[in-house]
């Protein structure tokens, strides 16, 4: 049967390949044109706009079309913008650390400590589940637990380890990181646990049949080869906490600040054209650090 | 298979994933308990009794705000950006198989939407919508806003699925004498359906609990996540657990439902 119908796909194939390629191309634009509107209309259009108006002069009531700077020598001149984009560059600097650290154990202990791979899907779900709820009921969640009656606080002074509750576990620095943390871990376990998970389990045997220890095999064979897992997951959780203003407002009772923050601010105050301004220097930065990380991995290879 | 015992090594790390699962569900489970606080008690343990009495508050409109018109336009809303984001990253991941011009571009422009910070965007629709003289509304601007953060993962989902999706079943198809629309329809969708319904959880999910996006674009009707966000800053009561305690329960359920369907879905292709 192959050999009878052989001969005749052929023969129709090498007929319609002219205009059936010409139709492929004409599909696959098609094919792509619905994300391009969509991105076009509600990305690019807005960020276009959003650099014209930084230019924009304004006062309480509206904004003018024109050509002034002011909008970011007012920024860029003030010691306290300077301050409030060090902060937060400081909040993504302490939360990657401690992402990547949890992010690479867990992923680690998920593709080659567990056995079976219907157990390995329960266990990531375990971890993905929380990430497909709402980002502020989990920042809520902390309230009863680090609070000055909370649960921690509660603990440490039936225990005896302190004298009276310890104030500095709510509303403070240490409780932005910390939910920044629990938000954004996935990010990093994610991609890492994607990476590992395709090296092949061939090399680990030949490390070890050539002598490496388990240390070895670790520091010489996967950290390297899970370097692209962790420059994905190094994007996501860096554009995550240099965009995140909730999580600083609502976690550190208003104490802290952050660009975005600022820029929120700015925006309740309609001043759209300073936190425009504002939002091209944050753009500026956080693609920059992208275009860096870009530099070590190639996205479209890991995907 | 017989392996090596484990290692000191595999009890270490599985204490320490132990914990780590604590540190994800702890603070939830704190939330869920404290919902049942009794009609006195505050935001904090002890219980001060046990009862339904601030779910029941949560019905009268007027001590948490609409609650139940934001939920319906959150779930709409989820719903819309759902079917979109289907759509749109399954034509655009058939798009990327093929070299066409702009490829490139249009693939960092996506990942270009992942990274640009929420309240960027968020600023400049709202913005957008201000000059052209349109009143932003959750079903215009919020819509759109939201599909700027689901449609990169949809498109990046469907992005990995087709780079290991092999040719070779849509040779045998269309050699059996298929036609392209029957070589997609019976071969392709059956095959990347569990992967669609996945990337359906993530835009619904990711709209559903959307807020830094929706601030500027929601014109005058809240969403829910916007309304719990006015909450935190003014309402000291466990009203305000009893509200995270019922979505969570919900976003719980569509996810168990969804892992439900693609489970069945493999079960019943590996049966065939």
């Amino acid at each position: 049967m192959v050999a009878v119908t052989e001969p005749a796909t052929i023969a129709s194939k090498a007929r319609t390949r002219k205009p059936v390629g010409r139709m492929a191309a004409l599909a696959a634009y098609l094919q792509a044109l619905p994300l391009f509107l969509i991105l076009g209309a509600f990305l690019l259009l807005p960020l276009l706009l959003i650099a014209v108006v930084s230019f924009w002069d304004y006062d309480f009531a509206a904004m003018y079309p024109d050509f002034v700077t002011f909008n970011y020598t007012e920024t860029l001149g003030s010691w306290v913008t300077w301050q409030t984009y060090l902060n937060t560059l400081k909040f993504a600097v302490i939360v990657w650390a401690i992402t990547l650290f949890i992010g690479f154990w867990v992923a680690y202990f998920l593709a080659f400590h567990v056995r079976t791979s219907s157990m390995q899907t329960v266990l990531f779900l375990i971890c993905t589940v929380p990430f497909l709820t709402s980002n502020i009921i989990r920042m809520i969640s902390w309230i009863p637990v680090l609070g000055r009656n909370g649960l921690v606080n509660s603990a440490l002074v039936e225990a005896g380890l302190v004298s009276a509750p310890v104030e500095w576990l709510l509303y403070s620095d240490f409780a932005v990181v910390l939910a920044m943390v629990h938000l954004y871990t996935l990010f990093m376990v994610t991609p890492i646990f994607n990476t590992l998970m395709r090296i092949d389990r061939a090399l680990l045997e030949a490390a070890r049949d050539a002598g490496a220890s388990s240390f070895q095999v670790l520091t010489n064979v996967i950290l390297p080869l899970a370097k692209p897992g962790m420059a994905i997951g190094t994007i996501f959780v860096v554009t995550l906490v240099m965009a995140d203003f909730s999580t600083v407002q609502v976690m550190s009772g208003g104490q802290s600040a952050s660009v975005a923050l600022m820029m929120k601010n700015q925006m309740s105050l309609l001043q759209y054209p300073a936190a425009a301004a504002n939002a091209v220097v944050l753009l500026v930065l956080v693609l920059l650090m992208v275009a860096g990380i870009l530099r070590i991995v190639d996205i479209r290879k890991e995907l | 298979m017989h392996r090596e015992p484990r290692s000191r090594e595999f009890y270490v790390l599985a204490v320490f994933f132990a914990l780590f699962v604590v540190f994800l569900y702890g603070p939830l489970s704190a939330i869920l308990v404290l919902s049942f606080q009794g009609p006195n008690g505050g935001l904090t343990f002890p219980l001060n009794g046990v009862s339904l009495h601030w779910f029941a508050n949560l019905l009268e409109t007027q001590a948490v705000g609409d609650f139940g018109g934001s939920f319906r336009r959150s779930l709409a809303l989820g719903l819309m950006v759902m079917v979109v984001t289907v759509l749109v990253s399954l034509l655009a991941g058939l798009a990327f198989r093929r070299k066409f011009v702009g490829a490139t571009p249009l693939f960092y422009l996506s990942v270009a939407s992942l990274v640009v910070p929420s309240i960027i965007i968020s600023l400049g629709i709202g913005v957008l919508f201000q000059q052209l003289g349109l009143q932003p509304a959750w079903y215009s601007s919020a819509f759109g806003a939201h599909l700027t953060w689901t449609l990169p993962f949809g498109v990046l989902i469907m992005f990995a699925v087709f780079n290991r999706f092999s040719p070779a079943y849509e040779e045998a198809a269309r050699d059996l004498g298929a036609t392209a629309w029957q070589t997609f329809l019976h071969v392709v969708l059956p095959m990347i359906a569990p992967s669609l319904i996945g990337v359906g959880l993530f835009g619904f999910s990711l709209s559903y609990d959307e807020f830094a996006r929706t601030l500027m674009t929601s014109g005058t009707y809240n969403t829910l996540p916007l309304e719990i966000y006015g909450m935190t800053t003014n309402v000291t009561t466990p009203v305000l657990y009893a509200l995270g305690t019922v979505t969570t329960l919900f976003s719980f359920l569509v996810i168990v439902a969804t892992v439900g369907a693609i489970v069945s879905l493999n079960r019943r292709r590996t049966r065939a």
